[in-house]
């Protein structure tokens, strides 16, 4: 009997569940969770600003986030993907394979990416490339010579820095922050201390030294951290001699309990990564499938809205969180207007 | 062997056994003896470990959580006239212009009252957290009100809220765009004056998720519903369902090799990783049937998969509990074999059912993992859905996947929301517990 009701009830939701499939009507967002803040107050403000509901932002990383956007055109799939680099040619392949074919690219502003330690912790204050290379990359250049990385104090190659363990923590490879930290801190910090040069020179291919550059050594003085940074900022919390890499904005959040080094004698601030002094900074990027613009209800007006002057401008919201604005923002606006695909 | 009991070598030997005692003790008794006293204290060693750890638990999570219950308010008396409102309107960033409205009122306001430190707009801005949605909501609903002085409570910045809550102090503050020390002074003497002050946090059980940078404004309430919709479907599906099943497998189904390989794989089921359901519900119900993304429907699903084979298990055990004597006795007196399962086994099974249908739904309940493959995960639990049927289809998060995304944030407002978070969770949790307890308490029946 009452097995009956039960099923007549379950069968009842999922007709008329089925019925409701067909509309979505909130724009619906996935990937990186460094652009996930910034998208989360946009959709917040898009929410009490619009008629149109609040849209989904789930997070998963940049990648995953992509994915998801590539795998086809219909309202099953995500209208825009976040991410914190720009798509990469097999994935605008593997979008194109299942029909997603115009895609725009925005971008939205840059974020840096600082070296950061306990606020008690010893004093890491300058950094240069070359330190970061020395400290972490498995082989290094001593006494001109390219051997197995025999550093494990801070001191010993650089005397400037406190003599503390060598402990780092670093964004997990499936973080779109650690292509950055390779390319513009490792690989610089390879090339600075002639450590590629000795590679290059050791009979290896300049791909090849390239590739090897970018290793970082593996006897558990550098850590990859492949949640939040929130997760960075516990394992700081718990080793005081550790460095662990932040975004700029979630650093600007927690300084009473980290403390910041310059990166090349630059300290990180919104200014100096809008200026390109600070050397280790990199675009923020989404993406929109330009099929659903007109079918899912909102989602120009969204785009729109996320880069209009009062949200991703210098004096809005997304700036005042720790976003570097755009100096191109009114090319990029222009480009949204436009419908624009790539 | 004889009948004769064997007392060691020499059988014949026993008149030359030394004498025993049952006053004193030998040396074999004293030892049994002391194994037994190791043996109870080892046990209460365990429970004590184990008591020591559920306390430590408890008064960390008590201790961390009880902060979200209370938040900063601001106490504002303005008034916004039809024209101040038209002009906000007219803006795309409508809601920024309501703040500013009521930043320049609250200004003058304080201004006027003559308070020791000066008071000026940028400050307020710091002091006052994300007010222009409340503000629109609240003209939007009451129209009439336009003109007339209205009283708003309004919560504080997040920097203000740990100040009050001893995160934020004087030592060692860093001035930040966020908020400067000289901010403080004003907030003390905004204290004073009754404008500031903590107040009970009914919007954080009650309300929606926010964007990052308004930790003041954020609730667990939408997620709430979404984590009860979800349990709406995993006990609609999965009790039928596992009963069924357990009772077809139990009394009706021939033992053979068949029925032995479903036995073994629902055993085996009950031992995979949730994550591995999130995949299946991914690829099954939102790429092939097409249910929507992030909706509660598609989460209760994957959950009613994890949740089967729990309950099976639990369902079949307490039917193979249930004395053969109480089948033989309904079957003697004519009874058929369904109307022997159904009016006598089952009933007496149901105590052990329901228990073993709440622990597989507080499994669910607790469960993140796989509804973050389906889109539940991020900033999805932002308001309440339109109604009933939309409970299940609307885009909503669940309690525990909020509590993550919370933790994950860089404001430690956020985190501390995770904490409270977890004590409406574990609330959450021991209500279905008492619920289930009371049923059992009715069904339950001896012989």
């Amino acid at each position: 009997m009452t097995f009956t009701k039960l099923t007549v009830s379950v069968l009842a939701v999922a007709a008329l569940s089925a019925t409701s499939v067909a509309a979505r009507d909130q724009v619906q967002v996935a990937g990186s969770s460094t652009v996930l803040p910034y998208a989360s107050i946009v959709a917040e403000a898009f929410g009490e600003n619009t008629d149109f509901p609040t849209p989904v932002v789930e997070s998963g990383g940049s990648s995953a986030g992509l994915k998801r956007f590539c795998q086809g055109v219909g309202t099953e799939h995500t209208d825009v993907a976040n991410a914190s680099r720009k798509i990469r040619e097999k994935e605008i392949k593997a979008c194109a394979e299942n029909g997603v074919t115009d895609i725009i690219e925005v971008r939205i502003g840059y974020d840096g990416i600082v070296f950061a330690s306990q606020i008690n912790g010893p004093a890491y204050t300058a950094f240069t490339q070359a330190d970061i290379f020395n400290a972490l990359a498995p082989k290094v250049m001593v006494n001109g010579e390219l051997v197995d990385n025999p550093h494990t104090e801070w001191s010993d190659f650089n005397a400037d820095l406190p003599s503390a363990d060598i402990l780092a923590f670093i964004p997990g490879t499936k973080h779109g922050t650690r292509e950055v930290f390779e390319e513009k801190v490792i690989a610089v910090g390879c090339e600075e201390t002639g450590a590629m040069a000795a590679m290059i020179a050791g009979g290896m291919s300049e791909d090849d030294a390239e590739d090897a550059c970018l290793e970082v050594r593996t006897d558990g003085r550098s850590v990859d951290i492949d949640g939040d940074y929130t997760e960075t900022l516990a394992s700081i919390d718990a080793n005081t001699n550790g460095i662990g890499v932040f975004g700029l904005a979630f650093y600007e959040n927690n300084t009473d309990a980290l403390k910041v080094a310059t990166m090349a004698g630059v300290s990180p601030s919104t200014e100096t990564i809008a200026t390109g002094e600070y050397p280790v900074s990199r675009p923020l990027f989404f993406y929109v499938k330009k099929a659903h613009i007109g079918v899912i209800p909102g989602l120009k007006e969204y785009v729109q809205f996320f880069v209009a002057d009062e949200l991703a401008g210098p004096d809005g919201p997304l700036a005042q969180y720790g976003l570097v604005s755009d100096p191109e923002l009114n090319e990029t606006q222009a480009a949204v207007d436009a419908e624009n695909a790539m | 062997m004889t009948d004769a009991p064997n007392f060691g070598p020499g059988t014949d030997a026993v008149p030359n056994r030394p004498k025993t005692s049952l006053i004193a003790e030998d040396a074999r008794t004293k030892g049994r003896n002391a194994a037994e006293k190791r043996f109870r204290f080892y046990g209460m060693a365990a429970i004590a470990v184990g008591l020591f750890f559920l306390v430590v638990l408890a008064v960390s999570i008590v201790r961390s959580g009880i902060p979200a219950f209370t938040q900063t308010v601001v106490n504002v008396e303005f008034t916004m006239t039809e024209a101040d409102i038209e002009t906000a309107e007219g803006m795309l960033f409508k809601t920024k212009m309501y703040a500013q409205f009521l930043n320049t009122a609250l200004t003058d306001q304080m201004n006027a009252k003559g308070l020791e430190v000066d008071v000026d707009e940028k400050a307020i801005q710091r002091i006052l957290g994300k007010t222009g949605g409340i503000i629109r909501e609240f003209y939007k609903g009451n129209p009439d009100q336009m003109g007339e002085p209205v009283a708003f409570e309004l919560s504080a910045s997040s920097r203000v809220d740990g100040y009050f809550k001893g995160r934020v102090t004087r030592e060692g503050f860093v001035d930040s765009r966020f908020l400067k020390l000289s901010d403080l002074d004003l907030v003390d003497s905004l204290a004073q004056a009754g404008v500031i002050q903590q107040a009970f946090n009914w919007n954080f059980i009650t309300g929606a998720d926010t964007g990052v940078d308004n930790p003041g404004g954020a609730g667990i309430g939408a997620s709430l519903v979404g984590s009860f919709f979800m349990m709406l479907v995993v006990l609609v599906l999965s009790l039928p369902i596992g009963v069924a099943a357990s009772i077809y497998l139990e009394e009706f189904a021939p033992k053979n090799r068949f029925t032995d390989i479903i036995e073994v794989n629902i055993s085996n089921l009950a031992a995979v990783p949730s994550i591995v359901f999130g995949i299946l519900g991914l690829a099954v119900f939102i790429q092939f049937v097409h249910l929507p993304q992030s909706a509660p429907l598609v989460g209760g699903l994957v959950l009613t998969l994890m949740t089967l084979p729990t309950i099976i298990i639990s369902t079949r055990a307490s039917l193979k509990a249930v004395p053969p004597s109480i089948r033989d006795a309904a079957l003697g007196v004519g009874a058929s074999k369904m109307q022997a399962v159904f009016h006598h086994v089952l009933p007496l099974a149901a105590p052990g059912i329901l228990t073993g249908t709440i622990i597989g739904l507080a499994q669910a309940l607790g469960e993140t993992a796989p509804l973050l493959l389906i889109g539940m995960v991020g900033f999805v639990a932002r308001g309440y859905p339109q109604g009933f049927i939309e409970g299940f289809t609307d885009p909503n998060s669940a309690m525990p996947a909020q509590i993550y995304t919370w933790a994950a944030r860089a404001d430690v407002g956020f985190y501390e929301k995770a904490w409270g978070g977890i004590i409406v969770l574990l609330l959450f949790l021991l209500t279905m517990n008492i619920i289930a307890i009371i049923l059992r308490r009715r069904f339950e029946r001896r012989w």
